[in-house]
């Protein structure tokens, strides 16, 4: 299989724009998609269960090892950082925050970069910390393709700006471009 | 930064110089603890490291230290312990001496909130507590049960959520920085060096906690740390691995039946 993978980063004001990105993805586009977002521990949320009634993709949470295939849409469990094996498997670590936060946009974002290189496509979204922002900058050094939300669009800018401001590689979209980016490029 | 070539290298010296098998840990975790260690050591590439930890033990010492996740919290995940004292604990009170297996139990957090829920569910006087740690400095830092009181607000929360019964201040004594448990809490638990990749069963034990561990090993070698557990359990011993880590792809998957799904829990059914 052709070894591909969306990953959406994103915190604070982030969650509307990825259900319309979802909603509005085409339904032949099977890539798998990895979600890293910001969330409390210790609560049992429905995120998964609002995402899977807002996509054709089957939303998984991601457990230790799982392999990554096509049509799954995966996110990252409160309180792990999220890492890609050789083997195309996740590994879940549960070591030092970073940026404050575990999950840690960065973390991923880096992770899948080193092992996927040209084969990731990073998208960063609205957010009130600096996270993703320097995993999207070495993302974009290895040929990756990398967009973050317009900042203007983006309810709490500072995600995207932090990322905008130590790298001029990355693509700035509103959602709406995010979209038809997504289904140019994929579908 | 090293590449996964250089990892594999570099894992293999160091097997073969100190007899540290890291060879079957997750590669993508090792690649971050490493480059963390590198960056906290000013390292620039493969050649740096290598040198160092061959000619310098002190370095090394450190490297072991670093590499191996030592990060823990007392109550971690509530409702786990919850789940714990209501479906576990009822049934090790029918045994008349338990013998609990914490592996890698880190800094101690987790062996002593275990300790604090056996103590208030009355099992603390006939439970033996055997907690294992690769890293002797875990076990140095575990013996000593000292923490900084920085997260002690979160750990009272955790620990109100899971049920606890007293004040959480109650099992420790306190200064303006750093709080030590209770040295009664320390007498039931020995702690010990012990290593899932090489080592063998040392105990019969009724209850087997090994969370947030087997994340950090790859497929085979959780499969060979679930032997190990499955080996040291009675028929009706329970096995509590971390909330997102799985029994699906070892080879005693069947021998185990789900006690709790959700917080993972399962009792040798055969």
């Amino acid at each position: 299989m052709k070894r591909e993978v969306i990953i959406i980063g994103g915190s604070a004001g982030a969650f509307d724009s990825i259900l319309s990105i979802l909603n509005n993805l085409d339904k032949s586009i099977n890539t798998p998609i990895v979600i890293v977002l910001h969330r409390l521990k210790n609560t049992v949320t429905t995120f998964e269960a609002i995402l899977q009634r807002n996509t054709h993709y089957t939303v998984k949470e991601i457990e230790d090892k799982d392999k990554i295939e096509k049509g799954f849409l995966y996110t990252a469990p409160a309180d792990y950082h999220v890492l890609l094996e050789e083997n195309f498997t996740f590994s879940l670590d549960a070591s030092e925050l970073v940026n404050f936060s575990r999950p840690s946009i960065d973390v991923t974002f880096e992770s899948f970069s080193s092992i996927l290189k040209e084969k990731c496509f990073g998208i960063l979204l609205s957010g009130s910390n600096q996270d993703g922002a320097i995993g999207l900058k070495i993302m974009a050094e290895n040929n990756g393709k990398t967009i973050i939300q317009d900042c203007n669009e983006a309810e709490f800018a500072i995600m995207p700006k932090a990322a905008k401001n130590i790298c001029n590689k990355h693509k700035e979209l509103n959602t709406k471009n995010i979209i038809n980016t997504l289904n140019n490029e994929f579908s | 930064m090293i590449t996964l070539k250089e990892l594999d290298d570099l894992l293999f010296t160091i097997k073969k110089q100190f007899d540290y098998d890291f060879m079957d840990y997750s590669k993508a975790s090792m690649l971050r603890r490493i480059h963390r260690f590198m960056d906290i050591n000013t390292m620039k590439n493969a050649v740096d490291l290598k040198f160092e930890l061959i000619n310098n033990p002190t370095i090394f010492q450190n490297f072991i230290n670093e590499i191996v996740v030592n990060v823990s919290e007392f109550f971690r995940d509530p409702s786990f312990y919850k789940s714990l004292q209501e479906k576990v604990f009822p049934y090790l009170d029918s045994y008349p001496k338990i013998n609990i297996w914490s592996a890698g139990c880190s800094f101690g957090e987790e062996t002593y909130s275990l300790n604090i829920l056996l103590k208030e569910n009355k099992l603390f006087s006939k439970t033996r507590i055997y907690a294992t740690d690769i890293s002797s400095n875990a076990i140095e830092r575990s013996k000593k049960g000292i923490y900084d009181n920085t997260n002690f607000k979160d750990y009272t929360k955790n620990y109100y959520e899971c049920g606890g019964k007293e004040s959480l201040n109650n099992y420790f004594v306190s200064d303006e920085r750093h709080s030590m448990i209770n040295s009664e809490l320390k007498q039931n638990i020995l702690f010990s060096n012990h290593n899932l990749v090489a080592d063998s069963v040392f105990k019969e034990c009724q209850l087997i906690l090994c969370r947030n561990v087997l994340i950090y090993f790859n497929t085979d070698l959780q499969n060979k740390a679930l032997e190990l557990f499955y080996e040291s359990l009675p028929v009706h011993g329970f096995l509590a691995i971390g909330k997102k880590e799985s029994l699906r792809f070892s080879s005693v998957f069947h021998n185990f039946k789900e006690i709790d799904r959700e917080e993972k829990i399962y009792q040798k059914i055969k």
